[in-house]
């Protein structure tokens, strides 16, 4: 098992070296220099010309790269002209509170997404498979910062039962129990696609290994229905279902931003577009980067989890 | 005398596992280097259980699969090219699943024309006759030609595989499994078939099969593969009747035969070697009753045994 | 195609989709025609009117312009962004998919590689890079949207792809000459164009979501241009006092992906051959029983008696009777063969007993199953769950399908006993390597916690036969339990069932098409075709003077060792379908003796002593001699 882990790890070094390649090039992409976006368009030439040496940007693409990637990897992700702090800084914090919201969400889409799918699937054509597929369909088509802007008319505005925004009350004690009335429509609102997408590839993925001999051989033994579907079955769908929850961990992260903005919810997506319209480049970079690396490490716990359901897979 | 087919020292060998830098870390040998040959006209039986090889070699004789070492004659001309096409004029392949090797999305037709057009670059109307000629040798209707492969049952789908394999005028054909997939009294039909076309159009036939009592009744000799490697060779009426290698006789009392007592024909439990690591010696050693300390060491060689049979054993049975 | 649309039209929903997405489509189409105010005229003082005011029906925006109006042309840029985008994003992700997925090897690595670097960015990361590199506006937010949704489609592809290059079809066209780029064209796009249009209706609605994502956060569309995402975004500030700015956009956008998503998900349906054949159905823990008729009763013969079984398939508008009538019964202690070929009904009348017939599509339509008297047929779920396993078990034919591929074969063994009597950890694992030891797994105590992939075949089946065991059932049924295994670990585990019988007075259901089989593990035999019993009795009695001439010409059809290089006497013609059975005998049209009574009428199955057969010409015992 240590072995597996290992070697999903090492082989996670290539991905994210790819990633600060991508990344890097993409920026590289930028028309005009970013000096005169910092200094602004009445800098003089010769200020320019300092500060894209102070930057390194006068220096060959290639040995640019190397040189912010050597900062990167001493956690000097460079500092943030706007907000005039450390990328890195800025990023941890924000990170935070992405995580809480995204964290949440991920969990609810999980958890309801399986269950929904697997009654769905015990249920097909029956009443249940009907509503869950109709509720699922209105899920995935509905965009998700124009349900939470609804969210927030009708359970903030109207009923006042949620406040409007935010992660935190301005005044007022940080307690746990506050933290999840702020917390409840955002992560709701994030869940709601994911969980549609969860509950229809569980369901199919259900109906796949129903149809299944072994489920027959399990049914052939005497075994409890119930124990068929939720033992049996799930267990060989989880198989499928597992690696569509890594995605839709990515689909949850990247909701976040539209969640974030709708919310006013202090999260790193927030703070990336913010960045863009203010070609903060660094913080732009250092962000993606940082976020995308997370993801690739979530997703190495993906591949631990499926080798631990599946022995199937060479450890 | 120039043999149809000869195949000298011809092996494969996979790998298997991956690496961290995508480097193999192992390999198996699925052909052990092997040396045959086919009479013109000849029908050798191929036989042999799960994981013997049998399939990794009728690929290789077509062209499908590169040969690690060893060379493929055909009537006297090597071919050392790896091009299927080149391959396709002489020897030709029918497979085991008659429905999936017909394309779901073409019409029985478009299927026929391909090796017509791309091998021999025949003029349309000169296809069309000949594929009329064909349908015709194979008892297959011509308004079949318009329609498409999920019309046909699995018997009709296989005399359509025949016939697409007789359109590229290969003079050699490999059957891999041809009526595995059929049943009982299809699978007759199909047999009387390919004996038919073989007598017609003086084909030579490598006919691959599990089956001992199929491989028997339309072979003329026969040769019996264990692990990669061909155990013993021999013609059809000898080897299974007066089987001179233990394996090939622990096959032949394996088979179920109407009026003989069911008894264990060896000792329970006893499996194929694993491929990843081999044994040093004969391959079925630790499962042979006549097993000494050479046979445990040393792999023997397929030397002669009467007649015209071969063995790889170094205490084969005799009468 | 025109199957396909009768298909999709068929699907009320997929059609209310296409309607819905048709009409606006149309709107969208006709926009720039319609006597609708210029949608960019500002006019403050005018500023949030609400709907259904003068001279704006929907109300107007921040800056006093026509919603309706704006909302037209909004709608028209968000679909032609989102269908460009998906356009762009599908042709390419397939082509590269198809080309990695072809060729394979290092190619197909070195793709793959960069493939998956893209999916390692949450989607959105890449997408607000791309834009935040190429500045807002909307056709960048296209390249973006594309750009990132490449690698799925890519991916999707060489997975299909990869599928598709290794079937035996593509080897045949090698085989024929073709060149690669042929067989692209030509094999492989064909049957990959289905899951690309899959693919891509299935993600319009997604593409289109996106584009208005960025939109909405001020990245695609720039004033005063607007498209439904940026409409929403401009009227979030004004959500509270004007909500009726932001809800516009909002339905309308849900307007277009829910009946976008209807309709793909239509699409779908009609594109996947296993949805036409009704293979996606669930089976039901118990087939379906709907008998018309009072089932015979029974006669007190044996442990398990058969009387008149029925057993269809429907399928669509078809009935398939694939069991038409079935009457057996067993003894305690005796071994019965049923034999035919497929489609002769045989294991689906061993299902039917115990429910197991997968339904829907399956229907128990008629006859009884009495174990000990009691009907099986009609007896509540409950009941059938308490016996299935105890009183009856089952063997299955392929060993690694039938077991669960997830635990390990000691816990599976356990399952079967805990399905019916509570039994400790410790007790439960003895129990299990006794079962192991009983069908002689050598090494029981380590083989208990291997998973089936671990096992060879043989092994596997012998699990299969230890869980049968578990709970001392009287009778085994063996649906094929040797056709998957080579003729050495056969004679292995025929052995095996053959000696558990005979010690533990087992009665035997073997179901099989091997003659060499029934020969040497049966005491008597049933022969069955086109779902009927057409001949029974004593082993010795059918093998040696079977009096049916479809027995009879099965079995000199079966080469049998030791025969030599022979011809063999084939059967002509193939076996009925048995949603359109001919009236009379069913093997009349393969039969020589047939005559014009044999082809009208039901045939009874005549007895004579122990031997029954269903022809009013049997073949004659001199005759065989």
């Amino acid at each position: 098992m240590t072995g597996y882990i290992l070697k999903r790890l090492l082989s996670a070094i290539p991905v994210l070296f790819g990633i600060t390649v991508i990344v890097f090039l993409i920026m590289a992409l930028i028309p005009g220099d970013p000096a005169t976006a910092i200094l602004g368009s009445y800098a003089t030439p010769e200020n320019v010309a300092k500060l894209n040496r102070d930057l390194g940007l006068d220096k060959p693409l290639v040995q640019q790269y190397f040189i912010w990637l050597g900062n990167m990897l001493q956690g000097d992700f460079g500092t943030s002209f706007a907000l005039n702090r450390p990328v890195i800084d800025e990023v941890l914090e924000r990170f935070n509170g992405t995580l809480v919201l995204a964290g949440t969400a991920f969990v609810l889409c999980s958890v309801l997404g399986v269950v929904a799918g697997v009654i769905s699937a015990a249920n097909q054509y029956g009443l249940a498979d009907k509503a869950i597929t109709f509720v699922v369909l209105l899920g995935i088509s509905i965009p998700s910062f124009f349900l939470g802007m609804m969210m927030i008319l009708f359970f903030a505005v109207n009923l006042r039962w949620f406040p409007v925004s935010g992660m935190w009350p301005i005044y007022g004690d940080r307690t746990f129990s506050v933290l999840l009335t702020h917390l409840a429509m955002p992560a709701f609102a994030l869940a709601v696609v994911a969980t549609g997408v969860v509950a229809r590839l569980s369901r199919s993925a259900m109906l796949e290994v129903l149809r299944q001999d072994f489920i027959r051989t399990a049914r052939a033994k005497g075994v409890h229905e119930r124990g068929v579907i939720w033992r049996h079955a799930l267990k060989a769908a989880m198989v499928s279902i597992i690696p569509v929850l890594g995605i839709q961990a990515g689909f949850v992260l990247s909701g976040a931003v539209y969640i974030e903005i709708v919310f006013q919810w202090p999260g790193v997506g927030r703070m990336l577009v913010d960045a863009i319209l203010k070609r903060d480049i660094l913080l732009v970079q250092g962000g993606v980067v940082f976020v995308a690396a997370c993801y690739v490490l979530f997703n190495i716990m993906v591949d631990v989890a499926q080798s631990l359901l599946d022995p199937r897979i060479k450890t | 005398m120039t043999k149809a087919l000869k195949l000298t020292d011809l092996s494969k060998t996979f790998p298997v596992g991956r690496s961290l830098f995508g480097k193999s870390t192992g390999s198996v040998k699925a052909v052990h280097p092997l040396s045959l040959s086919v009479e013109q006209g000849e029908t050798l039986g191929i036989v042999g259980e799960s994981g013997c090889g049998k399939s990794t070699l009728a690929r290789m004789l077509v062209g499908l699969l590169p040969p690690t070492t060893g060379q493929i004659e055909i009537e006297g001309a090597a071919l050392d090219t790896a091009d299927p096409a080149a391959f396709g004029k002489r020897i030709q392949y029918v497979f085991q699943d008659p429905i999936s090797s017909l394309n779901p999305r073409k019409t029985i037709r478009q299927i026929m024309e391909a090796p017509l057009k791309r091998l021999h670059q025949m003029p349309a109307e000169a296809r069309r006759k000949r594929i009329s000629e064909i349908f015709e040798s194979v008892n297959l209707r011509e308004e079949f030609l318009d329609r498409y492969p999920h019309e046909f049952s699995g018997g009709q789908a296989q005399r359509i595989g025949i016939a697409r394999a007789l359109a590229a005028n290969a003079r050699i054909l490999i059957l891999d499994e041809p009526v595995s997939a059929l049943d009982v009294s299809v699978q007759a039909q199909v047999l009387n078939l390919l004996a038919d076309l073989r007598k017609t159009f003086d084909l030579t036939y490598l006919f691959i099969s599990h089956d001992l009592a199929v491989v028997e009744a339309v072979s003329d000799r026969i040769a019996v593969l264990y692990f990669g490697s061909v155990v013993e060779i021999g013609p059809a009426e000898e080897v299974f009747a007066a089987p001179k290698h233990p394996y090939t006789k622990l096959l032949a009392d394996s088979a179920p035969v109407v009026g003989r007592a069911l008894t264990p024909p060896e000792a329970e439990g006893t499996e194929l070697p694993d491929p990843l690591n081999p044994p040093p010696g004969c391959a079925f050693s630790a499962r042979c009753p006549r097993a000494s300390e050479t046979c445990r060491a040393k792999a023997p060689r397929l030397t002669p045994v009467g007649a015209s049979s071969e063995v790889a054993c170094f205490h084969p049975l005799s009468e | 195609m025109t199957s396909f649309l009768t298909l999709l039209a068929r699907n009320r929903l997929a059609l209310a989709g296409g309607i819905v997405l048709s009409l606006v489509v149309l709107l969208a189409l006709l926009t720039p025609v319609l006597p609708l105010a210029d949608p960019d005229v500002t006019n403050t003082s005018n500023r949030f009117q609400p709907i259904f005011s003068d001279g704006a029906v929907l109300g107007t925006d921040h800056l006093g312009r026509d919603l309706l109006s704006r909302l037209m042309w909004g709608t028209r840029l968000s679909l032609a962004v989102g269908f460009a985008a998906a356009i762009v994003a599908a042709t390419i992700g397939a082509g590269i998919g198809i080309v990695a997925g072809y060729y394979g090897g290092r190619i197909d690595n070195i793709i793959m590689r960069g493939v998956d670097m893209l999916m390692a960015f949450p989607y959105i990361l890449l997408a607000l890079a791309i834009v935040a590199a190429l500045g807002p506006g909307l056709f960048n937010a296209l390249i973006a949207v594309s750009a990132v949704n490449v690698p799925f489609f890519a991916r999707n592809i060489r997975g299909i792809t990869v599928g598709i290059a290794h079937k035996e079809f593509v080897d045949a066209a090698r085989l024929a000459g073709l060149s690669n780029t042929r067989i692209i064209l030509s094999e492989i796009l064909p049957n990959v164009i289905p899951v690309i249009v899959i693919a891509m209706s299935t993600t319009i609605g997604w593409m289109i979501l996106e584009t208005a994502g960025l939109s909405f956060l001020g990245l695609g569309s720039q004033p005063p241009q607007a498209d439904l995402g940026s409409m929403l975004g401009e009227a979030r500030s004004a959500l509270i006092a004007n909500p009726h700015t932001s809800i516009v956009p909002g339905v309308m956008i849900l307007i277009i992906v829910m009946s976008i998503n209807l309709l793909g998900d239509g699409v779908r349906d009609a594109l996947d051959p296993r949805l036409k054949s009704g293979a996606l159905s669930r089976p039901m823990a118990a087939t379906r029983v709907d008998r018309a008729e009072q089932p015979p009763a029974p006669t007190d013969q044996g442990l398990l008696e058969v009387k008149a079984l029925e057993t269809q398939f429907h399928i669509k508008d078809r009935i398939y009777r694939a069991v038409g009538g079935v009457d057996l019964s067993v003894e305690k202690g005796e071994c019965l063969g049923i034999i035919g070929e497929s489609g002769s009904g045989k294991s689906v009348t061993a299902l039917s007993f115990m429910g197991l017939v997968a339904s829907p599509p399956g229907v128990i339509t008629g006859g009884a199953a009495y174990y000990e008297g009691e009907d099986l047929i009609g007896a509540p779920y409950k009941r059938l769950r308490d016996m299935r396993g105890r009183n009856v078990s089952y063997i299955f034919q392929d060993p690694l399908a039938t077991l669960h591929p997830l635990y390990r074969v000691g816990d599976q063994l356990i399952e079967a006993i805990r399905a019916h009597r509570p039994i400790g950890r410790e007790e439960g694992r003895a129990k299990a390597v006794e079962l192991l030891n009983a069908v002689r797994i050598p090494n029981a105590e380590k083989r208990i916690s291997d998973y089936p992939h671990e096992m060879s075949g043989g092994m596997r089946q012998r699990v299969g036969i230890a869980m049968a065991l578990a709970n001392d059932p009287d009778i085994i049924i063996a649906d094929e339990p040797t056709t998957a295994l080579d003729v050495t670990v056969q004679a292995q585990v025929l052995t095996i069932l053959d000696d558990l019988r005979r010690s533990r007075g087992l009665a035997i259901v073997f179901i099989t098409h091997d003659f060499g089989v029934v020969a040497q593990l049966c005491d008597r035999v049933a022969v069955m075709y086109a779902g009927r019993v057409v001949e029974t009795g004593g082993t010795g009695d059918i093998l040696d003077a079977p009096r049916h001439p479809y027995t009879a010409r099965l079995m000199a059809c079966v080469p049998e060792l030791g025969g030599g290089k022979r011809r063999l006497e084939a059967i002509p013609g193939l076996p009925p379908v048995v949603d359109n059975l001919p009236a009379g005998c069913a093997f009349a049209d393969r039969c020589d003796r047939a005559q014009d009574a044999c082809r009208s009428g039901d045939i009874a199955l005549a007895q004579t002593g122990n031997h029954a057969v269903r022809c009013l010409y049997p073949v004659a015992q001199e005759e065989i001699a």
